[in-house]
């Protein structure tokens, strides 16, 4: 048995076998070999054994998913039978004398960029097929050991060095019952990603994929932010008492499901939810949120080999609007660049991403990608409550050139006889200390505010929140973010406009009782926060609260600001 | 034997009925089927040549089939347009 830390990054608590995620690395050279039969046998074994793969897949679809799913793997079945294809293939491997690998992946390369030059959206879509089909053979060739997320099909806790959006876009939640990485904080993706899903996490744990190998059993302690690994019978069963413990206090939460948010002297806030897809909607309901606080539309651009279409954005924003039903949504426009990568965009890489060429930045200047998404938002409009908010705004005049942007775009739409909602409410991600600072005069020109606090506390503390080493200064009880926040709700409602928050420490149980003191509005949070904060918040008196904010602005550090809220006895 | 179609499907051809065109020209051993669409022709047994044609609605399709069972072939491919949504039979 061996214990190791981590951080905490999505609560419960999951026991199940190891099941190590790994990118294999497919760089093929061009090699030369002196038998080309042997390269041909090889390709056929190949093909073989990743057609016996795809059949087993395509079987386990079928059953658990049904018909319609799995007609994709039928094609890919084909692909691999593909005389155009092989031929190429096997032509390569005797007129050149070339290995296998390089005779499939030189022509696989040729199908790919035909397909992304392809003028209907559909079908250079296909090119991902390509690759999947391709990496499928290729790592029977190479001799790899690899695994595609998307075909694990027991129970399993997934282990990995860093999760990316999109290996975590694929993970099935049927069967990945928790995971583990070794790098990553709270805010961290792959975090952010595991409670969405409402998968326990444990993150940063630096050594996991060092200690634990396939097959091993694995408990993943998302409360405790510990892993186990191999437990004794003893520790096994304490842990299973622990995971059913924590299924039934969550069966009392969702006693609060159909109850609005109030404090215990009557005030209404709004608890609302982060996501990141239109599938994250069902959690979002099923936690009672009253709003989508801040929907991240990133995922739309991520997984894919080139931008979204108007056509397959605006469906998403129609199908999450219309599934809240005419709660609100508040939709974020893209927030790429940072930490976020598009390859097909080909940013250059940047010494400080975060500080750099990213989010309404890069839409000012790639105004085809923003134009296209502030379309899409507004034929999608009048299908329920939207509210659009730009991200990293700094300036006044980049929320005025975004705004005019849309306005642009608005009467475009209505000269074509598209219907738009008139009520749209527009307004700004604070995230940036100078708009925090300025927010007297931003709050005269927007609509709303959403503090973002993940990075106003990296921007403010000029702590990079990847940095480990730094992770002490990612303070969010620190008396200089609490004076920003209150800077801002007071402005706003000064000018009469709403406040939200839509960062991590907006579900978190120690800032809670602080933001409602300082008259927060709308908390955006994790699904799966909602009902916590809803039962804590109606323990507290706002009332109270107030005096309570009054009392932390006014401390010296973020330690004594815990401490105070500590002694309310929450 | 050669039969004429116009795409009528939105998505022009896509990789499920793609699929269906290629399984159904496997079927009939002894003879070879074709498609030919905006000047290229390529083999109706390679799903890859079929995606090639980057068909779209509107384009015209012409299927080509030689050999023994030619005509049921034909016959067959053309229930497969039809069925699939994909096209509709023009003269």
């Amino acid at each position: 048995m061996l214990e190791i830390k981590g951080i905490a990054a999505s609560a419960g608590v999951a026991i199940a076998s190891a099941f190590r995620l790994e990118h294999p690395d497919y760089t093929i050279q061009r090699e030369s070999v002196n038998d080309p039969q042997e390269e041909l046998k090889r390709l056929d074994a190949a093909l073989a054994k990743a057609q016996q793969e795809l059949k087993a897949i395509k079987q386990r679809t079928e059953e658990q998913l049904g018909a319609k799913k799995a007609e994709i793997f039928e094609s890919h079945l084909l692909i691999l039978s593909d005389p155009e294809l092989l031929d190429a293939v096997r032509d390569r491997i005797a007129s050149e004398k070339v290995t296998a690998q390089y005779a499939l992946d030189e022509a696989s390369k040729q199908f790919i960029s035909m397909f992304e030059n392809m003028k209907s959206a559909y079908l250079r879509e296909r090119a991902a097929d390509m690759r999947d089909v391709t990496k499928r053979v290729l790592i029977h060739l190479l001799g790899l050991n690899y695994v595609n997320p998307a075909d694990i099909s027991e129970e399993v806790i997934v282990i990995a060095e860093d999760l990316t959006p999109s290996d975590t876009a694929q993970l099935n939640r049927q069967y990945v019952k928790g995971f583990t990485t070794n790098v990553g904080g709270r805010t961290s993706h792959s975090a952010i990603m595991a409670r969405s899903l409402e998968i326990p996490a444990v993150v940063g744990t630096k050594e996991v994929m060092a200690q634990i190998q396939n097959g091993d059993t694995v408990i993943v302690d998302g409360l405790d932010g510990k892993v186990i690994v191999n437990p004794s019978a003893e520790v096994l069963e304490q842990y299973k008492q622990r995971r059913d413990q924590y299924l039934r206090q969550l069966e009392e939460w969702k006693k609060l499901k159909e109850v609005p948010t109030q404090s215990k002297d009557g005030i209404h806030v709004e608890l609302a939810a982060n996501i990141g897809t239109p599938n994250d909607v069902t959690g979002v309901l099923e936690n009672g949120g009253e709003a989508v606080g801040l929907y991240r539309t990133e995922f739309l651009y991520m997984g894919r080999s080139e931008l979204p279409s108007e056509d397959v954005q605006f469906n998403a924003y129609k199908t999450v609007l219309e599934r809240m039903e005419g709660k609100p949504v508040v939709v974020r426009t893209l927030d790429i660049g940072g930490d976020k990568e598009l390859p097909y965009l080909d940013l250059p890489k940047e010494m400080n991403p975060f500080l750099g060429f990213r989010a309404v930045r890069l839409c000012l200047e790639r105004q085809d990608i923003f134009r296209t998404q502030l379309r899409a938002l507004l034929r999608a409009s009048i299908y329920g409550n939207l509210k659009i908010m730009f991200p990293m705004i700094a300036t006044l005049d980049e929320f005025r050139q975004a705004k005019a942007l849309l306005l642009e775009e608005k009467q475009k739409l209505v000269a074509e006889g598209v219907e738009i909602s008139e009520s749209i409410e527009l307004g700004i991600m604070v995230e940036i200390p100078s708009t925090a600072v300025l927010a007297d005069q931003f709050a005269r020109e927007v609509d709303f505010f959403s503090i973002g606090t993940n990075d106003l506390i990296q921007y403010t503390m000029a702590a990079d929140r990847m940095n480990e080493r730094v992770a002490y200064l990612y303070q969010p009880y620190n008396p200089a973010i609490l004076r920003l926040v209150k800077m801002v709700i007071d402005a706003a409602h000064r000018e009469g406009r709403w406040v939200g928050m839509c960062g991590e420490m907006a579900g978190d149980a120690t800032a809670i009782p602080l933001l409602l003191g300082l008259g927060l509005d709308e908390f955006s949070m994790s699904a799966t926060s909602i009902l916590p904060a809803r039962s804590q918040i109606a323990r507290l008196s706002k009332a109270e609260m107030e005096q309570l904010a009054a009392q932390a602005i006014g401390m010296q550090t973020a330690e004594q600001v815990v401490e105070l809220v500590r002694d309310i006895g929450e | 034997m050669e039969k004429n179609f116009r795409i009528t499907d939105e998505d022009g051809i896509h990789a499920r009925p793609a699929t269906a065109l290629v399984n159904t020209a496997n079927k009939f051993k002894g003879s070879e089927a074709f498609a030919e669409a905006n000047g290229k022709k390529v083999t109706l047994k390679s799903i890859l040549g079929v995606l090639s044609l980057g068909l779209e609605k509107g384009d015209a399709l012409k299927l080509i089939v030689e050999g023994d069972q030619a005509e049921e072939a034909i016959q067959a491919l053309a229930e497969v347009m039809v069925n699939e949504g994909l096209g509709e039979v023009h003269a």
